[in-house]
């Protein structure tokens, strides 16, 4: 039904679009993780309040969160080549989603802990637990099931994401679709794509889903 | 075991404009066996004061003595390791969702350095110590509140505590399964010679399973002592709640309206017949009530007295040695 060249292309862009999202997505829940967990201790009433280090990271959060994705791509180009030594192609377009994803992840987790009730981190304190041990032994394993669905949230987000990532030479689907679909009228390739994106993230969401239910032991 | 010696916590609000004190100087001494209980309504303070027994919340002023250690001037890993020998349980129970009853009671082990092989025994031992054998796989969610409150109970108990807090213990809970978690803990206080620090609203509670009592009200301690002997002091607050009051009934012109308490041997006494025979009475009983308090009988009673010989049946009661209050 497809010729062989676009069967090749369609392969290519989507292991492209794995890497980009996965690798960002990993990224980003390594340093967006910590990022939350820091705006919900240092909450007032919680286990280390710190008004300034709470404002400070919530700024910086923001600003990350409010420029479009399309503006930060090209914005930090200089800072691209210093990080990853190139300016074009998918591990070019890491560096941008990465940098997108973690203040969005950072404020999904925020939600995701602020849920942890204050009544274990109470009894935790009252078997003598450290702030490390709250941390470790309380709020992210009670968090966990809706940590899961917050990553889900952000790779699907990711998803769409990374089809911008076209302006830097970063390939995958979305790309795929824009250049061959939509600049060049091919409907074919068109709707292969964007049939492709939407399994991708139905897989995405029915396994993030399933995996959140497993450890919701509620 | 538990001293709270003039404690104070100042609450500040609309930056220092207002205060509001919730602990306003209280002081308690808490005998090392015994269940001390404090009574109060919601807002009483009481919240306050537990939670300043492990500083789980400082207070502003005056100290906190546990065993000979003095609570509220320790910090950091000192406090923690002090925490350690203080076991708390919650009016809702405050397990991880995320563990099992097994882990839920092995997590202290784990803060206190037990090896795996050692947790498990220990565990083992906790469950079957509050009733749970062979429910150490249960997740919380898959555990009625009796048995939730059981889990707690292990997990306070994991490091050997010599002294235990009750937060609202048992008010989340109806009133069978209430009976049945306050049995396990006089049971555990009996055997293991648990000093036990409740608090809690409800009065039933203090009349089952608390030696002596405190009763809380606006930060300020109203009223303490041993329960059965409050109990039998008819205008004592204890007496007033656990007893049907007069509800404004005024007596007759001529008669007498006599609160009359029991403890022990008197409330066994044929007290109305007696009074009929010896004296030229007629007793009218408006209301009664006996119990049973702290494992003692005690009781109640409003009768009307009129008559002649009213000054002397009076005269009969005190030389009785009965307690009694004429309105």
């Amino acid at each position: 039904m497809l010729d062989p060249v676009l069967m090749e292309s369609l392969w290519q862009a989507t292991v492209e679009t794995f890497y980009m999202v996965g690798i960002s997505a990993l990224l980003a829940v390594l340093f967006g993780l910590p990022l939350g967990l820091l705006l919900v201790i240092t909450a007032p009433n919680h286990i280390l309040p710190n008004s300034a280090i709470q404002k400070v990271l919530g700024s910086i959060v923001n600003v990350g969160r409010s420029i479009p994705f399309i503006i930060l791509l090209v914005a930090i180009i200089p800072f691209t080549r210093l990080v990853v030594g190139t300016t074009i192609g998918s591990t070019a377009a890491l560096v941008p989603l990465t940098i997108a994803a973690i203040p969005f992840f950072a404020r999904v987790a925020e939600t995701a802990l602020l849920e942890v009730d204050r009544g274990l981190i109470e009894a935790a304190q009252s078997m003598g637990c450290n702030h490390w041990q709250i941390v470790l032994k309380v709020l992210v394993p009670e968090a966990l099931p809706s940590l899961i669905l917050g990553i889900t949230i952000m790779v699907i987000s990711l998803l769409s994401y990374s089809a911008m990532a076209g302006v830097v030479g970063g390939g995958g689907l979305g790309d795929l679709a824009i250049r061959y679909g939509y600049q060049r009228f091919d409907t074919t390739v068109m709707v292969v794509t964007v049939v492709l994106l939407i399994i991708l993230v139905q897989i995405a969401q029915y396994v993030g889903d399933r995996l959140a239910i497993r450890l919701r032991k509620r | 075991m538990i001293s709270i010696r003039d404690l104070y916590k100042i609450y500040t609000y609309q930056q220092g404009k207002g205060k509001i004190a919730a602990l306003d100087g209280i002081s308690l001494e808490v005998k090392a066996g015994e269940v001390f209980g404090v009574l109060g309504q919601s807002g009483a303070g009481k919240s306050t004061l537990i939670r300043c027994v492990n500083c789980l919340e400082r207070p502003t002023s005056g100290s906190v003595w546990v065993g000979d250690e003095e609570i509220t001037a320790l910090s950091g890993t000192r406090l923690r390791k002090a925490r350690q020998r203080i076991g708390m349980i919650f009016q809702h129970f405050n397990l991880l969702s995320s563990r099992t009853a097994a882990e839920n009671i092995a997590f202290p082990l784990e803060l206190m350095g037990y090896s795996r092989l050692k947790r498990r025994a220990r565990v083992e031992e906790l469950l079957a110590l509050v009733g749970l054998e062979g429910r150490g796989d249960a997740y919380p969610a898959q555990l009625s509140g009796g048995q939730k409150q059981r889990v707690g109970i292990a997990r306070a108990l994991a490091g050997n505590p010599n002294v235990l807090l009750c937060d609202e213990a048992t008010s989340a809970l109806d009133p069978q399964t209430t009976r049945s978690i306050l049995e396990l803990l006089r049971d555990l206080n009996r055997r293991m010679g648990l000093t036990i620090l409740l608090i809690t609203h409800e009065m039933g509670v203090v009349k089952q399973i608390c030696d002596r009592v405190a009763i809380l009200e606006a930060g300020k301690v109203i009223e303490q002592g041993t329960v059965s002997e409050l109990a039998a002091q008819p205008d004592s607050f204890i007496a007033r709640e656990l007893f049907p009051q007069r509800n404004g009934f005024k007596p007759r012109p001529g008669s007498v309206l006599v609160t009359i308490a029991f403890r022990g041997e008197t409330a066994n006494q044929p007290l109305i017949s007696d009074l009929a025979k010896r004296f030229d009475v007629d007793v009218n009983i408006i209301s009664g009530t006996v119990d049973t308090v702290g494992g003692q009988r005690v009781g109640q009673l409003h009768v009307e007295l009129s008559g002649k010989d009213v000054s002397s049946a009076l005269d009969y009661l005190q030389v009785q040695d009965l307690r009694h209050e004429v309105h």
